[in-house]
């Protein structure tokens, strides 16, 4: 008699604890699955050892951001006023377009993506959404920018996420590529970027923000596990300026799960506090082995 | 004579086999900052090499059958040193030109891979052939000596590609390495003309 219930336990059991996968495709440049588990849906980029989520959302309330680290992208509204043009390179499940869509509905934003079959899986299982201000262009990162360059093109937050955190297209991490984007970043926006916070290539890349941008702010947990770099800012706000925008912002993005006045502890700017080497070699076009620094 | 002759062959075989897969393997990072990383990329970069070693293998081939002499040999080496070097010195502006008149990052990609590296792997492709003319003196043993050949080149190709993508992006610039091609191979050229002139003036006294 017990028998039967016991099944369906173990089946919503499992259903909570076990992963499931609902789709799985073979692009381009790697496989793509898309993994249910409980509440959380995640985009994933596979190797045959690793699973490493790209993108999760929950199922019962997709607005809610998952990674900490997309969290704290919006450390950059701190700095920027109402952005109206926004750049993101690498979609993922769209789920950072989605939230800037919903704050700023009168933001362009245009998500860059290398893969087309990432913009599928994010249309068709993560609410990517798309309007006539919300579009998604199938191009390189690098040569989406220097298109925009070349056009006197413009954006007023620049969001560099093309690392999955497996392999780094290393053209996407040199100093001519931030004097790129550098070059299409709006006066008084900012840059973004996920970025490795492990590893020798931290302070490669540290320096190399520093050769273009100067100063920088870095967002992580002391850990150092995870590591947003803002870079760009022509001028930088009085604490208390940053803590009052903090505490007007915060109620607006707590419904994202962002919790701004926390977020907002982790900042830290680089100014007299050069955590890298003096001599750390700098990342160029030239001399970018990126993959082999990140062993 | 003939045998260091042979080994010098031999070795030039194996060098020019190196620098052709060191040169291809990083036109990918050449080309990556304006065509990107996408796996057209790798098709440009390989269509080339593939097209004008093929290319080269005629020319060398009929080249050989011209009174073939190390000299000569030595020449094609210094030829490829004065054709590999532009791509260190020109690459930059070459590319930014064809990145705006072609939108089309494939299209884009293959005419910047042949702007780059045909010449230079077509002179480097001529280097096969001409070994084989060099080495072969019985018929009965060309078989054998172009499978040797072939085992030499191409096991430098194995190494060039490895070492490269290895140890020498992780030590130097892209275009150091480059350089270093283009002055390997025109010092090889230069040995190489130098003992043949050297064989053919002791040439008479011998004879």
């Amino acid at each position: 008699m017990l028998k039967p219930l016991f099944i369906v336990a173990m089946c919503v059991f499992s259903s909570l604890i076990f992963s499931k996968e609902i789709h799985q495709e073979r692009s381009l440049y790697r496989n793509i699955i898309v993994d249910e588990k409980g509440d959380t849906l995640c985009l994933q980029f596979n190797t045959r050892i690793t699973k490493l989520n790209q993108s999760c959302i929950y199922k019962s309330n997709p607005d809610k951001l998952f990674f900490n680290y997309t969290k704290m992208i919006f450390a950059s509204l701190l700095f920027i006023d109402n952005p109206s043009n926004v750049l993101i390179i690498g979609l993922g499940g769209g789920t950072l377009s989605n939230v800037i869509h919903q704050l700023f509905p009168d933001a362009h934003i245009n998500n860059v993506e290398i893969d087309p079959a990432v913009v599928k899986v994010a249309r068709d299982y993560f609410h990517f959404i798309e309007t006539d201000r919300v579009v998604s262009t199938v191009q390189d990162g690098r040569i989406f920018i220097k298109r925009a360059a070349l056009k006197k093109q413009t954006y007023d937050w620049i969001i560099l996420d093309a690392f999955n955190g497996d392999y780094i297209p290393e053209h996407l991490l040199t100093k001519e590529f931030f004097e790129e984007a550098n070059s299409v970043l709006a006066p008084g926006g900012i840059i973004a970027a996920n970025t490795f916070s492990s590893s020798k290539l931290y302070d490669h890349e540290s320096a190399t923000y520093y050769s273009v941008f100067g100063d920088f702010l870095n967002v992580s947990r002391h850990n150092r596990s995870n590591r947003i770099i803002l870079a760009g800012l022509n001028t930088m706000p009085s604490a208390t300026d940053i803590d009052t925008r903090a505490n007007q912002l915060a109620p607006r993005l707590s419904r994202y799960n962002i919790d701004l006045k926390d977020i907002r502890q982790l900042i830290n700017t680089t100014k007299d506090n050069h955590d890298w080497p003096e001599n750390t070699k700098v990342l160029t076009d030239q001399y970018s082995p990126a993959n082999l620094l990140n062993n | 004579m003939t045998f260091t002759k042979n080994g010098l062959v031999y070795f030039l075989a194996f060098c020019s086999g190196f620098c052709i897969m060191g040169i291809e393997l990083l036109g990918g990072r050449i080309l990556a900052p304006f065509f990107g990383s996408s796996v057209h990329i790798w098709g440009s970069i390989i269509t080339v090499f593939m097209l004008s070693l093929s290319l080269g293998y005629l020319l060398g081939g009929k080249l050989s059958t011209h009174n073939a002499s190390l000299a000569k040999y030595g020449f094609i080496f210094l030829i490829a040193c004065i054709c590999v070097t532009p791509i260190a010195l020109f690459s930059q502006p070459i590319m930014a030109y064809i990145f705006t008149h072609i939108e089309d990052s494939r299209y884009g990609s293959l005419l910047a891979s042949m702007a780059l590296f045909f010449i230079p792997t077509v002179i480097l492709g001529m280097i096969s052939p001409y070994s084989v003319r060099l080495l072969v003196t019985e018929s009965d043993k060309s078989g054998q000596i172009a499978g040797i050949l072939y085992f030499v080149s191409t096991l430098g190709s194995a190494l060039g590609t490895i070492i490269t993508s290895f140890y020498f992006v992780l030590a130097f610039d892209v275009n150091s390495i480059i350089t270093t091609f283009a002055i390997t191979l025109g010092l090889l050229g230069l040995i190489a003309i130098m003992i043949g002139s050297n064989v053919r003036r002791e040439a008479p006294i011998h004879a």
